[in-house]
């Protein structure tokens, strides 16, 4: 993925969030997150991603 | 609880009956010392009698109550169950009444996200499972123990008082005439949740209770719908609750709801409230026909056990050793395994055919089929009844999801579990590499059609030996009863056998061991450690 890739995902993701009341925000990024889990097609993979983005939540 | 104005035992579909304590000269024979006494005559506790009496064994059945289970509780019994019932020959009514299933179907939002079929083939005989209200279970293993002249039943008789002496117990027993005192070899503690027994021998359950807390109601209704569980999750009748439908026969339909957050039980429990929240599901259903309300109780999801269901003499099964959520629906099932598994092993020891250390497998055995239990269990409660918000979110993602993409609804699954494998039991020999594939020893041995029957019919009830080997079966005669499976065929393919293979099956159908190129010495071997062949020890 290039740079502009990702920075068009990005931007897709916060209109799409902006767009929706914040009761359905959570909701909307635990089905991406089952989503693109499901997609991916590895466990192990997925759980290494969870761990990463934990991190650093109280920074 | 029942509607006001109605008795409790006031049921639209069921006539309770009424037993009285011994009377007249049943008397006289109250003290005699009996090999085996089980206390509590609910399903669990007629079983064990009824499996006793099958391997030739009398006992003494105490029962509290003066008639059967107030409500349906129990509904859901599972084809192993079935084939539990028809080993101790008892089957027979319950295969006319009870509704078989194999499918079910959960609701998010009124909208369909995941239909699931149980595993069934021409191989089984018995469906996955089927519907059936508690009262009728215990009804016909009552007629089924009225003709057993081996099982002496004492209703209206509580135990008060249990005592170690040497050899055996003495008990203290009370019923509507007098108090008395006998002994037994052996007790079976089959006195349900609060068990008397259990807290008379000083033991306490362990583990963990559930926030989610359930009303279970029956009502009568002309109802359109299959024999297929609902289970409705965010309906609009009950925003943030879990709701599941199950059809049980005379037209009797069971609704169980969660209780909102912070809704007190008694609260719930008022008659007016349960009739508005089934007014309001039934209209979520569409059904527009009258209804009556029959019958309604609470419950919640709890995982708790006893560490040890062997204390000395004294054997618990069913919910005196063990309290399950319902959503597995084993805590029925489950307390039938564990009362045919102390049946058989009590009854060889009790003929002097095993040493005492049969009687040790049964705790691992059966408390471990309920560990089992509880890991399945509070993976679906979890889903019911998320204990936190990130498991609330998680579910409510997965159930949205669902709408559009069905590899989530696979989540709503709550893959029914098939019974358990004994893999750790001390009296289940260690697998054969020689098999590729098949049931592995401690499992259940699978059913498949065999000649017209099936094989699970001609398991006798001693160990059986299943073999495709003429010659094995022929140098086992006497030693123990042989099923010849042809080689090639649909059983012999489905065990993974070969011409010389063989299973040695358990009097509770489980595989003790199997042999791929079995000889006779392999089978005496086998026979001996699975049976713990008594050698010289006192039982």
């Amino acid at each position: 993925m290039s740079p502009a890739d990702l920075e068009a995902v990005y931007e897709d993701l916060a209109e799409t969030l902006d767009a929706m009341t914040e009761a359905q925000r959570p909701v909307f990024l635990a089905k991406l997150a089952l989503l693109m889990a499901e997609a991916l097609g590895d466990a192990g993979a997925v759980r290494g991603y969870i761990a990463a983005a934990v991190q650093n939540l109280d920074a | 609880m029942r509607p006001a104005g109605r008795g409790e035992r006031d049921s639209l579909y069921f006539t309770y009956p009424t037993f009285e304590a011994p009377s007249g000269a049943a008397r006289a024979g109250l003290t005699g010392r009996a090999p085996v006494v089980i206390v509590g005559a609910g399903p669990v506790g007629m079983l064990a009698a009824l499996e006793l009496a099958r391997h030739g064994i009398a006992s003494v059945l105490l029962e509290a109550r003066d008639t059967f289970n107030d409500g349906s509780r129990a509904i859901c019994v599972a084809r192993q169950s079935f084939r539990i019932l028809e080993s101790v020959g008892a089957v027979a009514p319950f295969l006319d009444k009870a509704l078989g299933w194999t499918t079910g179907r959960s609701f998010y939002r009124g909208r369909q996200v995941l239909e699931f079929a149980m595993p069934d083939s021409a191989d089984e005989k018995y469906r996955p499972m089927y519907n059936i209200q508690q009262q009728f279970i215990e009804q016909y293993l009552w007629e089924a123990i009225s003709r057993s002249p081996l099982i002496e039943m004492r209703w209206c008789s509580r135990v008060t008082g249990i005592a170690d002496i040497t050899g055996g117990l003495r008990l203290t027993v009370e019923d509507t005439q007098e108090g008395y005192a006998m002994e037994a070899d052996w007790v079976i503690a089959a006195d349900g949740a609060r068990s008397p027994v259990r807290s008379l021998r000083g033991l306490r359950l362990a583990g963990q209770n559930f926030e989610g807390r359930y009303v279970i109601a029956d009502v009568q209704m002309r109802h359109d719908y299959p024999t297929i569980r609902r289970a409705l999750f965010d309906p609009d009748c009950r925003r943030g609750g879990t709701v599941l439908v199950h059809r049980q026969p005379d037209d009797i339909w069971r609704i169980d709801y969660q209780l909102a957050e912070g809704e007190s039980e008694a609260e719930a429990l008022r008659e007016e409230r349960v009739r508005a929240s089934v007014a309001a599901l039934l209209a979520e259903l569409g059904h527009e026909g009258p209804w009556e309300l029959e019958w309604w109780s609470v419950y919640s999801a709890n995982t708790l056990a006893l560490e040890d269901y062997r204390d000395g003499r004294v054997f618990f099964a069913g919910d005196s050793a063990h309290i399950v959520p319902i959503f597995g629906v084993r805590g029925l099932n489950n307390g039938l395994a564990d009362a045919q598994n102390i049946g058989w092993k009590l009854a060889r020891v009790l003929q002097g055919r095993a040493g005492a250390a049969l009687l040790d497998s049964y705790s691992p055995e059966r408390r471990g089929a309920t560990l089992d239990v509880f890991a399945n269990a509070t993976r679906s409660a979890r889903f019911m009844t998320p204990p936190g918000p990130g498991w609330a979110l998680m579910r409510d993602a997965a159930l949205n999801l669902a709408l559009s993409h069905p590899f989530a609804g696979e989540l709503a699954n709550p893959r029914q579990m098939t019974p358990y494998t004994y893999a750790d039991s001390p009296v289940v020999l260690p697998d054969d590499p020689g098999f590729d594939g098949g049931p592995v020893p401690g499992a259940v041995l699978p059913d498949a059609a065999l000649e017209g029957g099936f094989l699970s019919e001609r398991l006798g009830p001693g160990f059986t030996l299943v073999t495709c080997a003429p010659a094995l079966a022929e140098a086992m005669a006497g030693e123990v009863e042989a099923v010849l499976i042809p080689p090639g065929s649909g059983a012999a393919l489905l065990l993974r056998a070969g011409p010389r293979s063989a299973y040695l099956v358990r009097p509770d159908g489980h595989i003790a061991a199997r042999v791929h190129d079995a000889t006779a010495e392999d089978i005496r071997t086998a026979l001996a450690l699975s049976g713990c062949a008594r050698q010289g020890e006192p039982a």
